[in-house]
């Protein structure tokens, strides 16, 4: 093992409790919940801002929202949900259970960790301070230049935006470059790479993705706050900027974010149907080359989004090829579920069911997104609501659905109780319907000719009763969602007991018990293969799931908990928003930076 | 909120076109059996006839693009059909029963993995020729005397239309000439938008600083909807268009009337709607050829009386909409560019008289 000796106290493993406990958590169990609860909070606001969205859409001409509330609706439903709902969703299993997964103690650097999760906190929270104070963003999660320039958004909102994503952008760096450094030194013995759970892989290429795909947009971010606030021109054509070059850097950023959002769930769905199916993944080492070719060829792809800029026949053509050549590796992906499924035993219970539908879904998700990988049929394609029904059935019919697949796999594990099965299908079978209700009918609707992001829509151009599906729907997704909200407070206190493996699991988190003890280990397992568990004769898959067996005492060391990052995240996001409220605060901030940061490096080993 | 427009649809154009009946795939058997299309199916066939279905093309460029387009779609549903079949098949068949003992531990199958990843790759290099061969021909962009040449130029939130000699300045409705190659040179005043007519020439974005072409040949007259499609704040909505394609004698006779400067006013009420736009606030952001009112920042009026539409085709050019429309633009078309009132009923009745007389 390699763990930083240099960081760890003699804590011996007594639970801590108490607020002050969980702001000075190092844990990255813990971590991993707050990233969890945050993000599902976001994912609600996030929802409640798409439900105002469609009834506003819901017939034509309707004054639910004005056009400005509807703009910074939309565009705070997108910001949220990339930026604050699905990415932390996926950091929380990422923090929770990679560690466990690789049989780790701790991430290599678990205050840095602790500095992430803060960071992104307050990063969030400013971005949605600007709803109060003058407006929220409203030019579109994207937010193409000119139309974020000064000189049409005279308004603070498109500094609380950029401010608001740089930020957060220094929480995934730092996450990012942590769970590289996790997942490559603090592997348990014998847990080779070829023998990382595909959760694990799929998360080490995310990282990957985290860490060269996000200094474009903070390029990005920074010519533009230079443009507001210096009076630069880089992105004012009259001046002899260019409004392309944002296109450019956004989407090379924008299109690997993609992945980063996907491929967790891709891991997740991997590692859960095995479990259900009781036979290991079927090709797995064509599953993470896949997942590593979609890595690579997702930097090579971005222009696709920008086929109607008229880029030339070229390059047009190049980014075509390009894009559906990555079609192929997920193709891979897609069929090596099938086989796993295929001679299997599969047994539907709830994580199961959204781990198929998530298949399913992404299938057509990925098939709309062949559709317009070819620019001709995109020039009727992009901007329409054609493009909404894609992306929503690769970000919520994958994304969501895979992380849904994981949090009622997971769950167990982190509340040592089990989910209720009824109210799991429930959740199900709404949701699938809802989801398929709501973004089905898009398809038509913007091939019908419907652009996106209006705010009104004319009667007698045949949108009528497609958005009103649409907007039910929606209406069912959120009801699902509340089974879920009541499934887990209910079960948290009342559910079944979990006990280790109570799925017959075979990989490392599943080994102790659940919730894991601080130590996670009490000894480091030894590992011999892909699925440890289901070695030898005490096959987990035979035997019945034993209760849960008690923590031992454990005398590990383990990282003192420390304020320093809650302070020094403080100090980071002060020192933006000073961008925002006026440059003092940015001194301040960058005085409590320094000190934070100094306090932490200083700070007493044990 | 936006009024709905009865926009009239080219009278008798639309032959029963046999070869689209064909191949809808909507009305296939495959298809129909997948539970997740079938809702939409009776939908989608009666859309066609919608005013900016992109399955309608009228154009020779949006017929290559359906021809194309529907060329994928072909492709995704075949693969639809057999991947989502296999999952659906492999979900009911290998479900878990009672007193199972351990399924076979299968780990893969290296030349299925191969088998898998060469499929995927024939059907996208079945897409990816015709593509490429679209996208060049998509950037052939036509020239010669017989090109009709047309300055498309987007605005926070209406679209102005410059005919080649520069004297022909108008907004939203585009007038062209049916069977005539037609060329639109695409760009912006401010923000980017994006030029969509999804029956006649798909879209292209319209960026501050570039020049973006389009070009198509119009099959049959008609009156075409379309509007912005890049989102470009508050009015993106409503920044709506409209192509006209008449026939070469009723195009040229547009021309010619549009090409003249303004008509001078006879009526004294007319005459004093004059005074009161050419001397007010109007003529500082519209133009009227012929007159001082040389303004940049709203739709050229010369010939406003001629065109079917207000405010970027939010409502039908009528004597009542234009009242509501001088009274208060903001009630109308809440955050559009022009933030004045013409409060005064009778000032309104002159300027309207005015207005009528610009055809
Ligand atoms: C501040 C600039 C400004 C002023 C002053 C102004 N307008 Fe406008 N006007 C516009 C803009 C911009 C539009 C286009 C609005 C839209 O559709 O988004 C417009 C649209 C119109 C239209 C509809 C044109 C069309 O083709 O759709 C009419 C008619 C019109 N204005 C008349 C007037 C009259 C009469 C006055 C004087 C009382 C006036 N305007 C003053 C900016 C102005
Ligand atoms: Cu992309
Ligand atoms: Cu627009």
């Amino acid at each position: 093992m390699t763990v930083n000796v240099g960081q760890l106290g003699h804590a011996v493993a007594a639970k801590p409790t108490g607020l002050w406990s969980w702001l000075t958590t190092v844990d990255h169990k813990r971590i991993g919940i707050l990233y969890g609860v945050t993000a599902f909070i976001f994912f609600l606001i996030g929802g409640i801002e798409a439900l105002l969205v469609r009834m506003q859409l819901f017939v034509p001409g309707a004054t639910v929202l004005t056009p400005d509330q509807y703009n910074q609706l939309f565009t705070m439903h997108g910001t949220t949900m990339v930026f604050l709902a699905i990415m932390p969703l996926n950091a929380a299993f990422l923090n929770y259970f990679v560690p466990l997964m690789i049989g780790a103690r701790d991430v290599a650097f678990p205050r840095l960790n602790a500095f992430s999760y803060w960071v992104f906190l307050f990063g969030g929270l400013l971005m949605n301070l600007s709803f109060v104070i003058g407006g929220a963003p409203d030019f579109g999660w994207f937010g193409y230049a000119p139309l974020t320039e000064r000189q049409f958004s005279p308004e603070l909102r498109a500094d609380f935006w950029a401010i608001g994503l740089q930020v957060l952008g220094i929480a995934s760096l730092a996450a990012s470059f942590n769970f590289i450094v996790t997942i490559i030194n603090m592997r348990a013995p014998g847990m080779t790479l070829m023998r990382m759970p595909p959760f694990v892989w799929m998360q080490f290429v995310t990282q990957w993705l985290l860490a060269l795909a996000l200094p474009p947009i903070a390029v990005a971010l920074i010519l533009l706050i230079f443009d507001r606030h210096f009076s630069t021109n880089f992105y004012l054509s009259e001046w002899g900027g260019d409004p392309i070059l944002w296109q450019h850097l956004f989407w090379i950023f924008g299109h690997p974010e993609v992945y980063i959002l996907i491929l967790p769930a891709f891991g997740m769905v991997s590692d859960i149907l095995p479990t259900f199916a009781r036979k290991p993944l079927f090709g797995y080492t064509f599953v993470v080359y896949s997942g590593i070719a979609i890595g690579f060829l997702g930097f090579i792809v971005w222009a696709h989004h920008m086929f109607a800029t008229g880029m030339g026949p070229v390059a047009d053509s190049a980014f075509a090829i390009a894009t559906m050549l990555i079609a192929i590796p997920t193709g891979v992906k897609i069929f090596n579920w099938i086989g796993t499924l295929w001679l299997g035993q599969t047994a539907y219970k709830t994580p199961a069911l959204f781990a198929v539908a998530f298949i399913a879904m992404f299938i057509i998700g990925g098939l709309s997104g062949v559709m317009h990988a070819s620019p001709p049929a995109d020039l009727q394609q992009t901007d329409s609501y054609f493009i909404v029904a894609h992306f929503h059935y690769v970000l919520f019919g994958g994304a969501i659905f895979g992380i849904t697949a994981g949090a009622y796999y997971w769950l167990p594990k982190i509340l040592g109780r089990m989910l209720n099965e009824r109210l799991g299908q429930i959740h199900f079978w709404l949701m699938l319907i809802g989801f398929n209700l709501t973004f089905f009918p898009m398809h038509f609707v913007g091939l019908n000719g419907m652009p996106r992001r209006t705010y009104t829509y004319p009667a007698g151009f045949g949108w009528e009763l497609m958005n009103q599906l649409e907007t039910i729907g929606a209406f069912i997704i959120a009801i699902s969602f509340l089974f879920f909200i009541y499934n887990v407070l209910v079960s948290m206190r009342s559910g079944a007991i979990a006990g280790n493996n109570p799925w017959g699991a075979g990989t490392l988190e599943w080994s102790i018990p659940s919730p894991p003890p601080v130590y996670n280990f009490a000894t480091l397992p030894v590992v011999r293969s892909l699925y440890p568990l289901w070695d030898g004769p005490n096959d987990s898959r035979l035997t019945t799931p034993a209760a849960s067996t008690t923590p031992e005492e454990a005398h590990v060391h383990l990282p003192n908990p420390s304020y320093w990052p809650l302070v020094t995240a403080f100090g980071v996001t002060l020192a933006g928003a000073g961008i925002i409220f006026g440059f003092v605060l940015t001194g301040i901030g960058i005085l409590i930076l320094l000190a934070g940061a100094y306090s932490w490096a200083l700070e007493p080993a044990s | 909120m936006a009024p709905p427009l009865d926009h009239e649809r080219a009278a008798g154009s639309a032959p029963v076109d046999v070869r689209k009946v064909q191949m809808n795939p909507f009305r296939n058997g495959a298809v129909r059996a997948s539970l997740v299309l079938l809702p939409a199916v009776v939908l989608l066939s009666a859309c066609s006839t919608d005013p900016q279905n992109v399955f309608d093309p009228r154009s020779d460029f949006t017929r290559m693009i359906a021809d194309l387009f529907w060329q994928i779609i072909w492709a995704a549903v075949v693969v639809f059909v057999l991947v989502q079949g296999a999952l659906v098949y492999a979900i009911i068949r290998y479900r878990r029963r009672a007193n199972q003992g351990l399924p076979p531990q299968v780990h893969g199958n290296t030349r299925l993995e191969v088998a898998w990843t060469i499929a995927p790759a024939l059907v996208l290099a079945w897409i990816a020729v015709p593509t490429v061969q679209t996208i060049f021909r998509t950037y052939e962009v036509p020239s010669g005397p017989d090109v009709l040449t047309i300055e498309v130029i987007g605005h926070q939130y209406w679209w102005e239309y410059r005919y080649p000699g520069g004297n022909v300045v108008t907004a939203t409705d585009l007038h062209v000439p049916v069977g005539r190659r037609v060329v639109l040179r695409i760009t912006s005043a401010d923000v980017i938008h994006s030029y969509w007519v999804p029956k006649l020439a798909a879209k292209r974005d319209a960026i501050p600083g570039h020049v973006n072409t389009l070009w198509f040949t119009a099959e049959q007259t008609g009156v075409y909807e379309g509007q912005c499609a890049e989102f470009c704040s508050l009015q993106h909505a409503n920044m709506r268009l409209r192509v006209f394609v008449d026939d070469q004698p009723t195009f040229d006779q547009w021309l010619r009337t549009n090409a003249q400067p303004a008509a001078t006013p006879t009526s004294p009420e007319a005459q004093r709607g004059s005074q009161l736009v050419l001397q007010g606030t109007c003529a500082g952001c519209h133009a009227i050829n012929g007159t001082n009112a040389r303004g940049q920042i709203g739709p050229n009026l010369t010939h406003f009386a001629s065109r079917s539409t207000i405010g970027g085709g939010i409502m039908p050019n009528t004597p009542e909409n234009l009242d509501r429309w001088l009274e208060n633009p903001q009630a109308i078309k809440p955050g559009n560019l022009m933030n004045v009132v013409v409060a005064n009923p009778q000032d309104r009745q002159a300027t309207i008289a005015y207005l009528q007389t610009l055809r």
